[in-house]
C-alpha cells in the first residue's frame, strides 16, 4: 500500500535535493531551478494531504495552483534579474555577485 | 512717616540707574543726584529716629511693615518687609550720615577722575543695598542685601581697575566673602528647617523655648560665620588690608563705618539665637578677642597709612564682636556707632594727606602738621578718640565694652581688650609722631585740602566730641536704656576700669612718643634685635601665605582628582561605549558577505531551529 508518508517522503526528499540546489550552485539559473524544485515539492506534499485526509474537498488542489502561479511569476522575474545581470557584468556566478558586502 | 521708613533705601536706588543711564557724561550733576538721594534719606532717617522716641518704641515692642514676595501655601513664604525698632533707628542715622559726609568728600577727592560719575553711582548702590539691610526684618532678605553689599564692595575696591592690586583685591574681598556668606547661608536655612519661616521676629518667639540646643548651637555657629567675613574676624579677615586698593572715601564708607558694621549688626538682629547657647557666646567672645590683639599686634609694624587704619578697623571690630560675646549688645552698638564716626574721619583725614603728597608709606611723610592745620586737628582729635581718652567718643563706647567684660566674669579677655587698648593708642600714635610731626622726610610738601574735604572733616569731628556723651554710664535714659537685648540696663561706672583704661592709653601715647615723637634709634635697635617677630608682624603673620599654600594643595589637589576622574572614568565611560560600538560593528559587518546562498542558508538553519523548538512537545512523546 502506498500511503501518506511515503508522498510525503518524496516531497520531503525533493525538498532537500532543490534546498541544495539553491544554496550550493554556482549558477544562477541553477538556483532558480533549486527554488523551483522546492516548490514543486511542495506542492506534492499538499496535494498529498488534499488525497489522503480531506478527498472530499479540493483545498490542498487549489493552494497547489496558487503555489504554481506564485512560482511561474517568481520564475518570470528571476530570470529578468539573471538576465540583467549576466548582460551587464557577463557573469552568472552568484559568488561574484556580493555587490551587498560590507 | 515711619511706614514710609521703606523709601529711605529707595533714594539712592533711583539714584543709581539715573546716573547710569542719564547723568554719566554730567559729572557734577552725577555727584549732585547721589548727594541729594542720601541726603533725602538722611533726613528720613532722623525722622524716623524722632518717631522711635515720640511712638515709645522700643526694643521688646518694634514695627513691622511687610508684604509677601514669594510664597507656597504651607512650605515657603519670603517676605520683603522693614523692621524699625531703635537698633534700626540708630544704624539708618549712622549709615546715612557718614555716606552724606563722605560723597560731599569725595567731590573734591575723585575731581578729575575719569570714573567720577561711575564712583556716584556705585556709592549709590551701596548706600540702598546698606539701608536696605538695615531695615530687613528677615534673613533672607537681610542675605539678599548681604551679598549686594558685597558686590558693591567689589566694584569699589576694584575701582582703579587696571590696576592689577586692585583687581586682585576686589576679587579676594569677594571670594572670602563669598566663602562665609555660604556658612551664614546654610545657618539661616537651618534655622527656616527648623521653625519654618525667616522673620526674626517670629524666631524670637520660637528660638527660647526650643529644646534641642544642640542644633540651634550648630545654626547660631553658621550663621556666626557671616560676621566673621563681613566683620573681617579670624580666619576670614584677610581681605581687608588688601581692600585699601581701592579709593579713600571707599575705605572710610564701606570698610571702616558701615559694611563691615553689618556683621556686628547681625549679631545684634540675631542675638535671641546666641544668648541662650553660652558655648556659642564664647566663641564669638574668642574670635572677636583673638581679632583684636591680631589685628593690633600687625598694625604697630606697617608703613602704609592706610594699611595701619584698616588693622586698626579689625581690631576695633573685633572689640565689638568680643563685647557681643559677653554678653553686652548695647556696648557692642555703641562702639560701632562711635567707631563709625572717628574711623570715617581718620580715613577720610588719611585721604586728605594722600590727595596732597600722592604717598602712602608714612615714613616719608613728615611735619605735616605744618602745612595741613585742619586735617592734622581733626586727625589727631579722631587718633586720641581711637585711643579712648575721655571725654571723646572713643573713651565711653570701649570702657563700656571693658567694663561688660570685666563684669561678665571674662577676666583674661579683659585683660586682653586692655592690652589691645594699649597697642591701640601706640600706633596711633607712631603714625601722628612719624607723619605729622618731626622733619619732612622726603621733602613732601602738604597743602590744606578744599573746602568740599575739610568741612566732612570738621563735621565728623564734631560728632567725635559730642556722640559719646549719649552712652556714658553718667548719663540717665542713654544708649543702653534704649538699645539692648533683654531689658534696658544701666551700668553703674565702673572707676577702677576707667581708670586703668585711661592710664594704658596715655602710656601708649608716650611710648610712641618716646620712640617716635622725637629723634631716636629706639625703634630700630628693637626691630633689629627682635628680628624674627618684626618680620612675622610686617608680613602679617604669613597668613596670606599660609592660606595661599592650602589654597595650592588642598583646592588645587582635589581639582586635579576630581579632573582625571573626568577626564578618564567618566568620559571613558562615554568613550567606552563609543569604542564597544565601533569595535562590534566591525566584527559584525563580516558578516554581511553579499553572497546570497550564504543569507539563505542561514535562514533555512534558523527556520529549522524554530520548528524544532515549536514541535518540541509533540516531539518528546513520539520518540518514545
Amino acid at each position: 500500500m502506498i500511503t501518506l508518508n511515503h508522498y510525503l517522503a518524496l516531497g520531503g526528499l525533493l525538498f532537500c535535493i532543490g534546498l541544495f540546489g539553491a544554496l550550493a550552485k554556482r549558477n544562477a539559473v541553477a538556483v532558480l531551478m533549486g527554488i523551483e524544485l522546492m516548490l514543486n515539492a511542495v506542492n506534492i506534499n499538499l496535494v498529498a494531504f488534499n488525497h489522503f485526509l480531506e478527498p472530499a474537498r479540493v483545498t490542498g488542489q487549489i493552494f497547489a495552483i496558487f503555489v504554481i502561479v506564485v512560482a511561474a511569476a517568481e520564475v518570470a522575474v528571476g530570470l529578468a534579474l539573471v538576465l540583467n545581470i549576466y548582460r551587464r557584468r557577463l557573469d552568472s556566478n552568484v559568488d561574484d555577485l556580493d555587490w551587498l558586502k560590507w | 512717616m515711619i511706614k514710609y521708613a521703606w523709601l529711605i533705601p529707595v533714594f539712592p536706588a533711583i539714584a543709581f540707574p539715573i546716573i547710569v543711564f542719564l547723568t554719566r557724561k554730567v559729572r557734577h550733576l552725577s555727584a549732585l543726584v547721589a548727594i541729594a538721594a542720601i541726603a533725602a534719606s538722611f533726613v528720613m532717617a532722623v525722622g524716623v529716629l524722632r518717631e522711635v522716641f515720640l511712638l515709645g518704641i522700643t526694643m521688646e515692642k518694634p514695627v513691622e511693615y511687610a508684604v509677601p514676595w514669594l510664597q507656597i501655601p504651607g512650605l515657603l513664604k519670603i517676605e520683603a518687609g522693614i523692621l524699625i525698632d531703635p537698633l534700626t533707628a540708630v544704624m539708618l542715622l549712622v549709615v546715612t550720615l557718614v555716606a552724606l559726609l563722605v560723597e560731599i568728600y569725595s567731590v573734591g577727592y575723585m575731581h578729575g577722575d575719569p570714573g567720577f560719575s561711575n564712583f556716584f553711582s556705585y556709592l549709590s548702590l551701596f548706600s540702598a543695598s546698606m539701608l536696605g539691610l538695615v531695615l530687613a526684618n528677615n534673613y533672607f532678605m537681610i542675605f539678599f542685601f548681604w551679598e549686594l553689599v558685597g558686590l558693591c564692595s567689589y566694584l569699589l575696591i576694584g575701582f582703579y581697575y587696571h590696576k592689577h592690586a586692585a583687581a586682585r583685591a576686589g576679587l579676594k574681598a569677594f571670594v572670602t566673602n563669598r566663602v562665609a556668606d555660604f556658612g551664614f547661608m546654610l545657618g539661616f536655612f537651618f534655622l527656616f528647617a527648623m521653625f519654618g519661616t525667616f522673620n526674626f521676629r517670629e524666631l524670637a518667639e520660637a528660638i527660647p523655648g526650643y529644646q534641642n540646643t544642640g542644633f540651634l548651637a550648630l545654626a547660631a555657629a553658621l550663621v556666626f560665620i557671616g560676621p566673621i567675613g563681613k566683620s573681617a574676624q579670624f580666619p576670614l579677615h584677610v581681605w581687608l588690608p588688601d581692600a585699601m586698593e581701592g579709593p579713600t572715601p571707599v575705605s572710610a564708607l564701606i570698610h571702616a563705618a558701615t559694611m563691615v558694621a553689618a556683621g556686628v549688626y547681625l549679631l545684634a538682629r540675631a542675638y535671641v539665637l546666641f544668648a541662650s547657647l553660652p558655648g556659642i557666646m564664647l566663641l564669638v567672645a574668642y574670635v572677636g578677642g583673638f581679632t583684636a590683639l591680631l589685628a593690633a599686634t600687625i598694625a604697630v609694624a606697617q608703613r602704609d597709612i592706610k594699611r595701619i587704619l584698616a588693622y586698626s578697623t579689625m581690631s576695633q571690630l573685633g572689640y565689638m564682636v568680643m563685647a557681643m560675646g559677653v554678653g553686652s549688645m548695647t556696648a557692642g552698638m555703641f562702639h560701632l556707632m562711635t567707631h563709625a564716626f572717628f574711623k570715617a574721619l581718620l580715613f577720610l583725614g588719611a585721604g586728605s594727606v594722600i590727595h596732597a603728597l600722592e604717598e602712602q608709606d608714612i615714613f616719608r611723610m613728615g611735619g605735616l602738621y605744618k602745612d595741613m592745620k585742619i586735617t592734622a586737628g581733626t586727625f589727631i582729635l579722631a587718633a586720641l578718640a581711637l585711643a579712648g581718652l575721655p571725654p571723646l567718643a572713643g573713651f565711653w563706647s570701649k570702657d563700656e565694652i571693658l567694663a561688660a567684660t570685666f563684669d561678665h566674669g571674662f577676666t583674661g579677655l579683659y585683660i586682653l581688650g586692655t592690652l589691645v587698648a594699649f597697642l591701640t593708642a601706640f600706633y596711633m600714635f607712631r603714625l601722628i609722631f612719624v607723619a605729622f610731626f618731626g622733619d619732612r622726610r622726603a621733602g613732601l610738601h602738604g597743602h590744606e585740602s578744599p573746602l568740599t574735604m575739610t568741612v566732612p572733616l570738621i563735621i565728623l569731628a564734631v560728632l567725635t566730641v559730642v556722640v559719646g556723651f549719649v552712652g556714658t554710664p553718667f548719663t540717665d535714659h542713654g544708649f543702653s536704656t534704649f538699645v539692648y537685648y533683654g531689658e534696658p540696663h544701666h551700668a553703674e561706672p565702673n572707676y577702677a576700669v576707667m581708670l586703668i583704661s585711661v592710664i594704658v592709653s596715655l602710656a601708649g601715647i608716650g611710648l610712641a612718643w618716646l620712640f617716635y615723637g622725637r629723634p631716636s634709634d629706639v625703634p630700630e635697635k628693637l626691630a633689629n634685635r627682635y628680628r624674627s617677630i618684626y618680620t612675622l608682624l610686617v608680613n602679617k603673620y604669613y597668613i596670606d601665605e599660609i592660606y595661599m599654600w592650602l589654597f595650592r594643595r588642598v583646592v588645587l589637589g582635589l581639582s586635579e582628582a576630581f579632573n582625571w576622574h573626568d577626564r578618564h572614568v567618566v568620559d571613558g565611560i562615554f568613550d567606552g561605549v563609543g569604542d564597544m560600538t565601533r569595535i562590534s560593528g566591525r566584527k559584525l559587518r563580516l558578516l554581511q558577505t553579499g553572497n546570497l546562498q550564504t543569507y539563505a542558508l542561514v535562514i533555512f538553519t534558523a527556520v529549522v531551529i524554530i520548528a524544532l523548538w515549536m514541535a518540541a512537545p509533540v516531539l518528546g512523546g513520539v520518540i518514545q
